[in-house]
């Protein structure tokens, strides 16, 4: 199988790959450069353990192929903190106990990223409509979505 | 260790051209599939181990991305438009609201920054919750193929579960809709095993708009998905609902008829006659909610 070479910006850093036509995003992340925050749940994207943000947007890396992503911007979870530092959400979340086994804890915090870029100040209901494709099988949820509401009142995903 | 097999072997080949299209479809023939969002084809992939050769992503062709409206011409929706950006466009906010509604029961949000309309088109899946909302603005196909362009209604487009009138050499370029009827309201019911981001049990579309040329005043537009091989629209319930001076009684009576007419097969999400059941509770549920606002 043919290979193709490709640019990704990941985190502000350009990274050249070289990857097999049916390496997914996720794998290219994972397998390729050991980025291994992003995290492979079911691989049909439902879950959104891999959820990671394309151009400022978020999607299922396991359901996007890294050669149809070249040239584009990536952001994961290791490009969130900056100088050790956690952004609002994140500390929110630790601050909130919204995790647990922290295998979803991630792709939750890439989508509320997200969300509160697009929407700093969302209602309950908003939190859960953009939270759908996440799932959490120790919290309840609860405290996810209180920690969300938390850092959209001290200064959103940033 | 992957926690799934990943996806089988394949080639990835990029379209620039409609020119590059016909020519690697002509040359590659049934080994060869249109890669557009992927959010169902990469996941039929996985659960068969198997899929095709080759995968030819059509969506930087021109246009697939492209949305543009005026009150003239309508709307039109290239075949590759995320459903994020199909629901997030101010014209189709104020005109088209019904597809904004069923586009975002689609899935998950992340999902949706990939699914595009134009594949949930050609899937072709009587569940689909583009369809009803699809059927009830009137929605036509644009089809191209090395002769040129042909265009086909929905109920044309779509001939069975999965199965669609594209021939071997062609595809789905966009999607159309007339601009509605002044004064158009409408709502997407969705029933599913869980109130957000599952597939539709049964999923009912409605627009309605005054009409003083009929008896009720009001038109009415019903698509259903999910109880038939594919969506569909109630030509005669909708006729029985403009021939009639609206009252609560004839609104009901109208779903009873659609429930009537539906023909949904028993499945893994629900059964037969509880699937009837819905198609009734959710018409007259969303014809009540269009006619409160016209009445």
């Amino acid at each position: 199988m043919a290979k193709h070479t490709i640019t990704l910006i990941i985190n502000g850093q350009t990274e050249e790959l070289l990857v097999p036509s049916n390496m997914t995003l996720l794998h290219a992340l994972r397998d390729q450069l050991g980025m291994t925050g992003t995290k492979n749940g079911c691989e049909a994207g439902e879950c959104g353990a891999c959820t990671v943000l394309v151009d400022g947007e978020p999607v299922n890396s396991c359901l996007a192929l890294a050669v149809e992503l070249d040239g584009r911007e990536i952001t994961t979870i290791e490009g969130l903190s900056s100088n050790g530092k956690l952004t609002p959400l994140q500390q929110a979340f630790a601050d909130l106990n919204a995790v647990q086994c922290g295998y979803c804890t991630p792709g939750m915090l890439m989508a509320a990223t997200a969300l509160l870029r697009r929407n700093p100040e969302p209602t309950s209901e908003d939190i859960q409509k953009a939270m759908v494709g996440n799932l959490c099988r120790c919290t309840g949820y609860q405290r996810i979505i209180d920690a969300i509401m938390e850092a959209s009142h001290q200064g959103g995903a940033q | 260790m992957l926690a799934r097999p990943g996806l089988p072997d394949f080639e990835y080949i990029k379209a620039e051209t409609s020119q590059d299209v016909f020519e690697q479809m002509k040359d590659k023939g049934d080994d060869l599939k249109l890669l557009m969002g992927g959010t169902d084809l990469f996941v039929q992939m996985r659960d068969r181990g198997e899929g095709p050769g080759f995968l030819l992503d059509v969506k930087n062709l021109p246009g697939m991305q492209e949305i543009s409206f005026d009150k003239k011409n309508g709307l039109k929706i290239g075949a590759a438009v995320a459903l994020n950006s199909l629901s997030g466009h101010p014209n189709i906010q104020k005109y088209y609201s019904v597809l904004c509604q069923a586009a975002d029961t689609v899935g998950n949000y992340q999902l949706r920054n990939r699914a595009t309309l134009g594949g949930n088109i050609c899937n072709a899946s009587p569940s689909a919750d583009m369809s009803p909302a699809a059927l009830v603005y009137e929605g036509k196909v644009f089809l191209e193929n090395p002769r040129g362009e042909r265009e086909l209604s929905l109920d044309q487009f779509w001939i069975g579960p999965g199965k669609t009138a594209l021939e071997k050499d062609e595809f789905l370029k966009r999607i159309q809709f007339p601009t509605p009827p002044d004064k158009a309201v409408g709502c997407y019911h969705k029933l599913g095993r869980s109130k957000m981001g599952d597939l539709a049990i049964v999923g009912v579309a409605l627009l309605a708009y005054p009409d003083s040329t009929t008896p009720a005043g009001i038109q009415f537009r019903i698509g259903i998905n999910s109880t038939a091989p594919t969506a569909y629209r109630v030509p005669s319930v909708e006729e029985f609902l403009a021939q009639n001076p609206i009252t609560d009684e004839i609104l009901y009576k109208a779903a009873e008829g659609a429930m009537d007419i539906s023909a949904p097969i028993e499945d893994q999400r629900a059964t037969a006659i509880y699937q009837k059941k819905m198609v009734r509770n959710l018409v007259y549920k969303g014809l009540r909610e269009v006619w409160e606002i016209l009445k």
